[in-house]
């Protein structure tokens, strides 16, 4: 260990769930409709209103936490949060407290680049509630006006709440590219942070070796991150500051001064600030909300949520390195495009027979074009069955792999197939005969070459391929080398 | 002769059928009514003068046109001012509210719209249903039609009173603790309270909503069970509302209950209860015996716990429901402008004393906002019972007072439970006096608290009850039977209690 300490962090994550309406009522849950347009009596907490529970809000969450390896008890209640907040219409959020949908999960996290040892990070919890609305505050000249749009109120929220597991801002953003991964893969969510649908408060404090042992540092909520990136940035800055701040004060968690605090984390000057300094533990006085019944979930539909749950990208990772014979690092790059890319790997990887060959083209013909325009696997071109015809042209010998990246844009460019492709550029498969044809003519044209070959200067043979290409484009270099040598050798 | 406003909503449903009476004259006989009582009774907050004809005479063609109508068609109901109705004003008696149109229409509403029931106008309640006497109404003091000195009960005062009067044929109101059976009682009328889940509450605006029913207010439980008949119902709206048929309750009401068997609680005949009321009541028994029944004391060992237990649970979840009257979307709220100046000079007062921890603690000005809008905006009792609330929920003594109260209302309602083992219904009082004077007991809540000593726990347990006039006392102020059934036996209570009405003639007296 560098550091003569631990950082312990834990993650709260909360996830806007893929339904289509809100929560509690029939309300569209579209993100950017033009403000409080999307809102009944029911999410704007209107007097006698009630709320009624949106059934794919639940099978979204259950999907998700079985897929945490969480616990599911047989039945769930939802509780009232109390505080007063202009975005919060009914002055409590449905939420839910002390029985909460699943508990006691786990999500295993590894650095392909093996930076840290692969490990389960514990998942305290993860909870189904509803969102608040948004407040937007003008803080134009001479007038602090504030406005509230409650389109957003009542959307179904999934908060998952990890152990304090995390050791480093490099295992905090894995588990965050993780959990974002698997969400995509349960497609309960489109993990969007900066339309909101994925938000993270982090929590962090240091345990300092002492010679009386590990001492615990003060915990600090971090909030206001607006990207993995920011999430590391600002651990790292606050492990950093919390090490500063003990060397200097030697305030332990729980003694004076020692409390739990908030801070922002302020992406202009890459730093924390403080955000709430007053020892204030809120009340929010929870109490079961006597609108809604308990959600009996039985083990069956647990069962049937768990059979449905396909395979999710730890067992892909472990299927693509044993089955196809990537290394883990590939399997990580593939798995972490979503499963449509890896179908179409699998796609590509079965035709033509060989996984590895089929991951590096992918790896460079693909994701580089995808990721220059910024798409997805949709929006490729190229049908895999006919990648896998340009892979199994080159593997067979019949195109370089120069040749064969020609043949692919050309392919991409018009839309063509490979054989389409190969006659435009006036790629012929040479006829074996035809170029020990060629080199015989050669060889009898450069005694000198056939000489120094001789002599033991192998190398020379390559003016010869130069020739050759000249003579026919499609001649495979390697080929004509073989057989110039092969030739030499019979004189 | 006997008025047309003395006939029970039932007749005068068969002379609008048979064509021997319109909706139009009916309407107008109400509101001539009106005009000549309520500014006595001040049942009313306020009347749909506009519209009570229009929809009258709506009904009328749709008559005549030989269309079909609706299940009350043409019946006048009056409506307590707590329930949601696209439009109109709907205070719940309350500053608060005092200016709220609510977008859309209760479930209950929509029922009786549906019905082609005639719409009168609003009745007066205890602000947001909280009181016994409908003295908390921020706007105006409803008097008992059979004596003006004297409260009318609540919290649905001005639909009992109403009914009484002979200014509605039907009311509807609410019960949480008794709302429904007390002001019943008080005024000499009938008044159900049905099971939990029977009536959807959606567009009721919540007081307590484990504890909330919406139910019928009429002459007779033959009256009661017409109105419940189409209030009645599952809501996918209310996800506490039940889904089981409702059973033809008009239909049934009439036929006598045969080997009835009666529970009188030993607990509601001891200490406080009145001498007049305690032989009203066994009297009533009598009658029952008179007619079949037989009567079995039963216990219900945990009723002496009710009223602390209802006073825990309602005033939680009323702290939670009225959350949201916070000045910041809709309702009232403070004047800005005086209330932001008085912080301003709090502030430079506290800066010129150096006072930096009063600095520290000043409002914020959304926090003085709320402040204000809700100090202004409640009256005393629905403040007191959020207070009430929000301390029983606060940590560190929600397990002494909100979880301990929901373990002693399971408690109640296993009593009731193994009392109905044995017997069919539970009888006794309603109230443990007749009506007492306005402003008597206005300065003693406790003394309020336990006019809902009989009535609470039938909430507690989720359980139908119903109020039957059953006599007067000596100063002729109306006295009522209390009957509660099983949870869903909301037939067989309307079926005893028009029994008891084919057998008595106290529900035909007038004030």
């Amino acid at each position: 260990m560098t550091e003569p300490y631990v950082i312990l962090i834990g993650l709260e994550v909360h996830v806007q769930l893929l339904t289509r309406s809100k929560l509690f009522c029939g309300c569209s849950t579209r993100f950017g409709a033009p403000p409080n347009t999307q809102t009944c009596p029911v999410c704007i907490g209107m007097p006698g209103s009630l709320p009624v529970i949106n059934r794919q809000a639940v099978q979204l969450a259950l999907r998700t936490a079985v897929a945490l390896n969480c616990t599911i008890p047989r039945s769930t209640k939802w509780d009232r949060k109390q505080y007063f907040y202009p975005d919060l219409p009914k002055g409590y959020q449905i939420s839910q407290y002390d029985l909460p949908l699943s508990h006691c999960g786990w999500l295993e996290i590894s650095d392909p680049k093996g930076a840290f040892a692969s490990k389960r990070v514990g998942i305290t919890r993860a909870h189904l509630e509803e969102d608040a609305g948004k407040s937007m505050h003008d803080e134009a000249v001479g007038r602090a006006d504030s406005r509230i749009d409650l389109n957003r109120a009542g959307t179904p929220l999934l908060e998952i709440v990890s152990e304090p597991d995390l050791r480093s801002p490099a295992e905090a953003k894995c588990y965050l590219t993780e959990l974002k991964l698997l969400l995509g893969y349960l497609g309960v969510s489109d993990c969007n942070m900066q339309e909101g649908s994925l938000r993270v408060d982090a929590n962090i404090n240091l345990h300092v070796g002492t010679a009386d042992g590990p001492v615990p540092t003060p915990i600090v909520e971090v909030k206001n991150m607006n990207s993995f990136r920011a999430v590391e940035r600002a651990l790292s800055y606050e492990a950093e500051r919390q090490w500063r701040l003990w060397q200097e004060l030697g305030v332990r968690l729980g003694e004076p001064g020692g409390h739990k605090t908030t801070r922002g984390w302020d992406e202009g000057r890459q730093a924390t600030y403080e955000q709430r300094a007053k020892e204030e533990s809120s009340d929010y006085r929870y109490f079961p909300d006597p609108d809604l019944l308990p959600v009996v979930l039985p083990e069956e539909t647990v069962e049937s949520v768990r059979a449905s749950l396909g395979e999710l990208p730890a067992a892909l990772r472990a299927r693509l390195e044993t089955g196809y014979g990537i290394t883990p690092y590939d399997a990580d790059v593939l798995v972490n495009q979503g499963r449509a890319l890896v179908d179409y790997y699998l796609a590509v990887a079965d035709a033509c027979g060989d996984g590895k060959t089929a991951c590096n083209w992918i790896q460079q013909g693909v994701l580089r074009w995808l990721n220059d325009r910024q798409t997805t696997i949709d929006a490729y071109p190229v049908p895999a069955t006919e990648f896998a015809a340009l892979l199994k042209a080159v593997l067979a010998g019949e195109l370089t792999t120069s040749r064969g990246r020609e043949v692919l844009a050309e392919m991409i460019d018009h839309g063509e197939t490979v054989e389409q492709a190969m006659k435009r550029l006036g790629i012929e498969r040479v006829d074996e005969a035809e170029l020990e044809t060629l080199c015989r003519r050669l060889l009898e044209a450069n005694p000198k070459i056939v000489a120094q070959v001789q002599a033991g200067k192998e190398k020379a043979v390559g003016s010869l391929i130069g020739q050759a290409k000249k003579h026919n484009p499609n001649a495979d270099p390697g080929r004509v080398k073989d057989i110039c040598l092969k030739l030499i050798a019979g004189m | 002769m006997i008025s047309l406003l003395d006939h029970t909503a039932t007749i005068l449903l068969r002379q609008l059928q048979a064509g021997a009476l319109s909706a139009v004259e009916l309407a107008q006989a109400y509101m001539d009514q009106i005009d000549r009582c309520d500014g006595t009774v001040k049942a009313f907050l306020h009347i749909h003068a506009d519209s009570v004809l229009e929809q009258a005479e709506r009904i009328d063609r749709k008559r005549a046109a030989g269309q079909p109508v609706g299940r009350l068609a043409g019946l006048p109901v009056a409506v307590k001012d707590l329930l949601c109705q696209e439009g109109q004003l709907t205070t719940c008696a309350s500053h608060m509210l005092g200016n709220f149109h609510p977008p859309y229409d209760a479930t209950a509403i929509r029922k009786l719209k549906e019905a082609d029931a005639v719409l009168l106008g609003r009745t007066n309640l205890d602000e947001f249903a909280m009181g016994g006497s409908t003295e908390n109404s921020a706007f105006q003091k409803t008097t008992n039609p059979w004596d003006p000195q004297r409260i009318p009960g609540g919290s649905s005062g001005g639909s009992a009173a109403c009914v009484a009067a002979r200014m509605a044929p039907l009311a509807v109101g609410t019960d949480t603790g008794g709302s429904i059976r007390c002001p019943a009682a008080l005024c000499g009328v009938t008044g159900l309270k049905p099971s939990y889940g029977r009536v959807s509450r959606f567009g009721l605006v919540a007081f307590a909503s484990s504890l909330d029913q919406i139910g019928p207010i009429a002459q007779t439980a033959e009256d009661c069970a017409l109105l419940l008949e189409v209030l009645a119902g599952h809501d996918p709206n209310d996800s506490t509302s039940v889904n089981r048929p409702v059973p033809a309750y008009s239909l049934a009401v009439r036929r006598p209950l045969v080997g009835l068997r009666l529970g009188l609680v030993r607990e509601h005949f001891g200490e406080g209860l009145d001498g007049e009321v305690e032989q009203a009541v066994r009297e009533a028994i009598r009658v029952y015996e008179s007619l079949g029944a037989t009567v079995a004391e039963v216990s219900l060992p945990h009723s002496r716990y009710a009223v602390a237990t209802y006073y825990i649970i309602a005033s939680c979840e009323a702290s939670a429901n009225l959350a949201r009257y916070d000045g910041a979307h809709y309702g009232y709220r403070t004047k800005e402008p005086a209330m932001l100046d008085e912080l301003k000079h709090q502030r430079k007062q506290l800066h010129e004393a150096g006072d930096s921890a009063g600095l520290e603690a000043l409002d914020s000005a959304l926090i003085r906002m709320y402040r204000c809008s809700r100090s202004e905006g409640f009256g005393l009792e629905v403040k007191r019972r959020v207070m009430l609330g929000t301390y029983a929920l606060s940590a560190g003594y929600y397990d002494a007072y909100y979880l301990k109260a929901l373990k002693v209302r399971r408690l109640i309602h296993r009593d009731f439970q193994e009392a109905f083992k044995g017997v069919d219904l539970i009888v006794g009082p309603v109230t443990p006096t007749p009506a007492y004077k306005l402003g008597e007991k206005a300065d003693d809540p406790l003394a309020m608290y336990l006019f809902d000593l009989y009535t609470a726990s039938t909430n507690l347990a989720g359980l139908p009850g119903i109020a039957v006039p059953c006599g007067f006392s000596t100063g002729r102020l109306p006295i009522g039977l209390h009957l509660q059934a099983p949870p869903f036996e909301d037939e067989r209570l309307l079926r005893a209690a028009t029994m008891f009405q084919q057998a008595t003639d106290w529900h035909t007296a007038a004030p």
